[in-house]
């Protein structure tokens, strides 16, 4: 019944999209480490992504919304710094729905999400967040947002 | 105030003013990409900032996070002097967050291997951070450096007159030795060669001449200020101050 329950929630969270990029839910982003059922509580463990990503305190006022929508509401949620965030978490999947958006996703020989050309050019380390930077396609000359690796 | 809370007030200041000082490039950058690096890199140092004061906060037990950015004043706080100054022309703020980020590679390398978990997993955080903003300071100062007449003497100066605000990153009072020998903090003085290695590698590559270790500027470990501290403050603190309790 509580495994049940706990399985529920897991789905309802991988219903809650990333508030940047809505192509990916926070559990593909890799973000949602645990969820526990501790003394009639369910903990949800989440490790930010960047320490000073805006997003982080959206898409907890998303889960809450959400898991309340599903009348769930003995539930909080924890923030955990350990083991840090890390790209390596994202599945091949979940990379390919980024580079389907137009992001290259976090690869060590990253290309043009556009024409797959490898020919690419770093613009900027930094980008419109805190995990992306910005590259161009020397072939089809498109800009295009990289997932950093970290 | 515990020994410890007093400990990681010291890094939690020094994010959370650099990170003050580091916005008020936003929308005044020299360029568009490099205005969102500023404020990206001023927003990474937020976080760090904030992750360190819900620490403090917690150990504390009465005094919330944001009591301790809003409702303190210049004397309690113990950032570093170099993170007040102001930031002058852009070569001025690169070679400003240059010396600091390579100090924050280094410490937050020792901070990780601290016996208190949450200050090491802090730490494991933001030296994934830090390392993205070296990268991105270290290859300004180059190119500055070894860019045209005019950019080389400007960012030359900028080095000679922000050099005396680094001694304080080596500085040991009692309560850094006090943390050390409960393995809980860093041995500030063992990072010196390290940095001095690391600073003259880019250096040599910029074609900059490293100033000579002079006169150094201290206090910050005593709550001691420029007095550029105090107009931050005054800046950042003037909501909350003035409209206590306002909610967004």
């Amino acid at each position: 019944m509580q495994n049940g329950k706990i399985d529920k929630i897991w789905q309802i969270l991988g219903s809650v999209p990333d508030p940047e990029i809505p192509v990916i839910s926070v559990v593909e982003l890799g973000v949602i480490r645990d969820v526990q059922l501790i003394k009639n509580e369910y903990v949800i463990s989440v490790t930010p992504t960047y320490s000073g990503c805006p997003a982080v305190k959206t898409f907890q006022d998303d889960i809450k919304e959400q898991l309340k929508i599903n009348n769930i509401n003995n539930f909080k949620i924890e923030i955990v710094y350990k083991p840090a965030w890390t790209t390596d978490w994202m599945t091949q999947e979940t990379k390919e729905k980024l580079r389907d958006y137009g992001i290259s996703p976090p690869e060590k020989n990253a290309s043009c999400p556009q024409c797959k050309s490898k020919e690419i050019e770093l613009i900027s380390e930094f980008g419109a967040t805190a995990c992306k930077s910005m590259y161009k396609c020397n072939d089809c000359l498109e800009p295009f947002e990289h997932f950093k690796c970290i | 105030m515990t020994d410890i809370e007093k400990y990681i007030l010291r890094i939690a200041d020094t994010t959370l003013i650099l990170s003050q000082r580091l916005s008020e490039w936003c929308s005044k950058g020299p360029s568009l990409e490099e205005d969102i690096a500023l404020s990206n890199i001023s927003l990474d140092l937020l976080g760090q900032a904030n992750g360190l004061l819900e620490y403090v906060s917690k150990l504390n037990g009465e005094i919330s996070p944001d009591e301790y950015a809003f409702k303190r004043d210049e004397r309690e706080f113990y950032n570093f002097q170099i993170c007040e100054i102001e930031n002058g022309h852009f070569g001025d703020t690169i070679i400003r967050q240059f010396l600091i980020d390579i100090y924050f590679k280094l410490y937050y390398q020792e901070l990780e291997k601290s016996k208190d978990e949450t200050l090491s997993a802090l730490a494991t955080k933001s030296l994934k951070e830090v390392s993205y903003h070296l990268r991105h300071s270290s290859n300004w100062v180059i190119r500055l450096g070894d860019g045209t007449q005019e950019s080389k003497d400007k960012i030359q100066k900028s080095l000679n007159n922000i050099w005396k605000y680094t001694g304080e990153f080596f500085e040991m009072d009692e309560l850094d030795k006090k943390m050390l020998k409960e393995k809980i903090g860093v041995n500030n003085k063992t990072l010196k060669k390290d940095w001095d290695k690391l600073v003259d590698e880019t250096l040599i590559k910029a074609k900059l001449k490293r100033p000579e270790d002079g006169y150094m500027m201290t206090g910050s470990r005593k709550g001691i200020h420029t007095e550029m501290l105090g107009k931050i403050l005054s800046e950042m603190q003037y909501l909350p101050r003035a409209y206590p309790d306002a909610k967004w």
